[in-house]
């Protein structure tokens, strides 16, 4: 059995992260455990451009994220252990792992991060009607065959969904010369970010239908075409507007789930909402000493924020280590009207590790503006007025100390639409 | 007459709406940035629109499959094409480190392109 002061599950951008910070933060006995052959996770097959605009201040390709990371790695003596895949986990922080090396590893930690990211959605969980035809892929599988293997997997493509890989991927085959003939998205807005609208798609003349989804596949043996229709206001397709689209290859980017099945084994609470663990004002989940940070926590949809997320937890753990008080049932943290869900769940003002906390919360719907208010049993705590919010962009709130001292009970975060008659 | 023209900043993730007043392809006024770097974005979009290009070049490697490379600046959008044409003959061997050169002056806008991964 090894013995480890703090072991973070996962390499990609929350774990990495979360080692440094730990590092930097005097924790000695750093251990990674990352299941593919090398570091940085999806950001490796993530190489159009746009990060680290809020931690370096610079817009960073995926790859040039990743690799600020790694190249720190060297000289902090933090253990690396790839092609290494953790099956199970205890709530004493006992982890189970094997490679085809060194087969089963047993490792005890004092405390655990959970970085294990996020998988997505695929065909199965629409109930598409059609043949099981060659040609469906998950628009990040398509990101991957492209980016790192190098190859192309169709000519004539439809995408279903608008979420941001979906977006990225409608670029990145139309400039490899494939045609895509459209994106089509079931709710009436996109799911996307709104400038990988206007960059992957206006820019390329590619059309978004809005309120349209598939509702048949064609093809035997390779897709042949999609059948698609207009959905109404209850997302039921309209039959009369269906319509057939020939095409090789349909792509899927409809969501990404929370990869937890570690993180149950724990016992840890769960948030129905983000479909993760929940979490405290260190990132620490129910479960004593362990933490969660990045996809596995919520979805994201910066790597930035992800960043921020896996120091805090980072922090939260070094403190942990040093002063074994963790896992305070303290004030709730409420996602009222208007809001999806908001992250931490709980905070506790004494034990606060910084004079500010970050809160990241999605709305319900977009508004084009909208009030804030945090509100306690006395009384409001603070507004703020947001204008453009889209479920699919991630709000990002500060509270001081001093702020959240004032409340009494709970912090509820509650988002209604200002003036929706304007223009 | 002048024009108006709505532009979405793709520097950032608030995606500021800016409206262009144009008249005779002069900007008149701009309005509903929210920084510099937004303001520039608006006064290039509708004068010329430049992008920077992220795409793959082939590797003489032997696991290698392909190499994530990236214009070192925008480029005019309407070099985009070209761009992804004199791309499609490159192929680099390995080591390769982030921010090595990998084309020179990519479809005569002055601009390299460049490794945004290393590979040893």
């Amino acid at each position: 059995m090894l013995y480890k002061d703090l072991v973070i599950i996962g390499g990609g951008p929350a774990g990495l992260a979360a080692a440094l910070e730990a590092a930097e933060q005097g924790v000695k006995d750093v251990m990674i455990v990352e299941r593919d052959s090398g570091l940085g996770g999806i950001l490796q097959q993530c190489i159009h451009n746009g990060f680290g605009l809020h931690v370096f201040k610079e817009e960073l390709t995926g790859p040039e994220y990743a690799q600020r990371f790694i190249d720190r790695l060297e000289n902090t003596g933090i253990e690396v252990l790839l092609d290494t895949m953790v099956i199970e986990i205890t709530q004493d922080k006992r982890i189970f792992a094997v490679n085809s090396k060194k087969g089963v590893l047993e490792i005890q930690a004092k405390a655990v991060i959970l970085a294990m990211g996020c998988r997505e959605r695929t065909r199965g969980a629409l109930n598409i009607p059609g043949f099981r035809p060659a040609g469906i892929f998950t628009a990040g599988t398509a990101q991957r065959y492209v980016n790192i293997e190098g190859y192309m997997p169709g000519k004539e493509i439809v995408i279903l969904g608008s979420g941001d890989i979906g977006l990225i991927m409608a670029r990145r085959f139309t400039l490899e010369g494939a045609r895509v003939k459209c994106v089509l998205e079931i709710m009436p807005y996109s799911n996307g970010l709104t400038r990988n609208v206007v960059q992957c798609l206006e820019d390329y003349g590619i059309p978004l239908r809005l309120s349209h989804t598939v509702i048949e596949i064609h093809g035997k043996k390779r897709v042949e075409g999609v059948t698609v229709a207009k959905v109404d206001e209850n997302l039921k397709p309209i039959l009369s507007t269906a319509e057939f689209i020939p095409c090789d290859t349909l792509l899927l980017s409809v969501g990404l789930i929370p990869e937890n099945e570690l993180t149950k084994m724990t016992g840890a609470d769960f948030d129905a909402n983000t479909q993760g663990p929940m979490v405290n004002q260190w990132m620490e989940t129910s479960c004593e000493g362990i933490f969660a940070c990045g996809n596995v926590l919520h979805v994201h949809d910066l790597v930035d924020f992800v960043t921020m997320e896996a120091k805090l937890a980072a922090r939260g753990a070094a403190r942990y280590l040093k002063e074994k008080d963790g896992a305070y049932r303290q004030m709730s943290v409420i996602a009222g009207e208007g809001l999806r869900y908001v992250l931490p769940h709980a905070v506790g003002v004494e034990k606060m590790l910084d004079e500010k906390q970050n809160f990241f919360m999605r709305s319900t719907r977009p508004m084009k503006k909208a009030k804030l208010a945090i509100e306690s049993e006395n009384g409001t705590i603070k507004t703020k007025m947001l204008s453009y919010v889209k479920p699919s962009e991630m709000i990002n709130i500060e509270l001081g100390k001093s702020e959240i001292s004032k409340a009494a009970g709970h912090l509820k975060f509650i988002l209604q639409e200002e003036g929706a008659s304007d223009e | 007459m002048s024009d108006k023209r709505n532009v979405t900043c793709i520097i950032c993730p608030v995606g500021c709406r800016i409206e262009v007043e144009i008249e005779n392809g002069n900007i008149l006024n701009l309005s509903g940035y929210r920084c510099r770097r937004g303001l520039q974005y608006a006064k290039d979009e509708v004068t010329s629109p430049k992008r920077i290009l992220t795409t793959t070049v082939r590797l003489k490697a032997e696991a290698a499959h392909v190499l994530p490379v990236r214009t070192r600046a925008p480029i005019p959008k309407s070099k985009l094409k070209e761009a992804m044409q004199e791309l499609k003959n490159v192929s680099v061997a390995a080591p390769v480190n982030m921010g090595d050169i990998v084309l020179k002056d990519v479809a005569g806008t002055g601009v390299d392109v460049i490794a945004s991964r290393n590979w040893s």
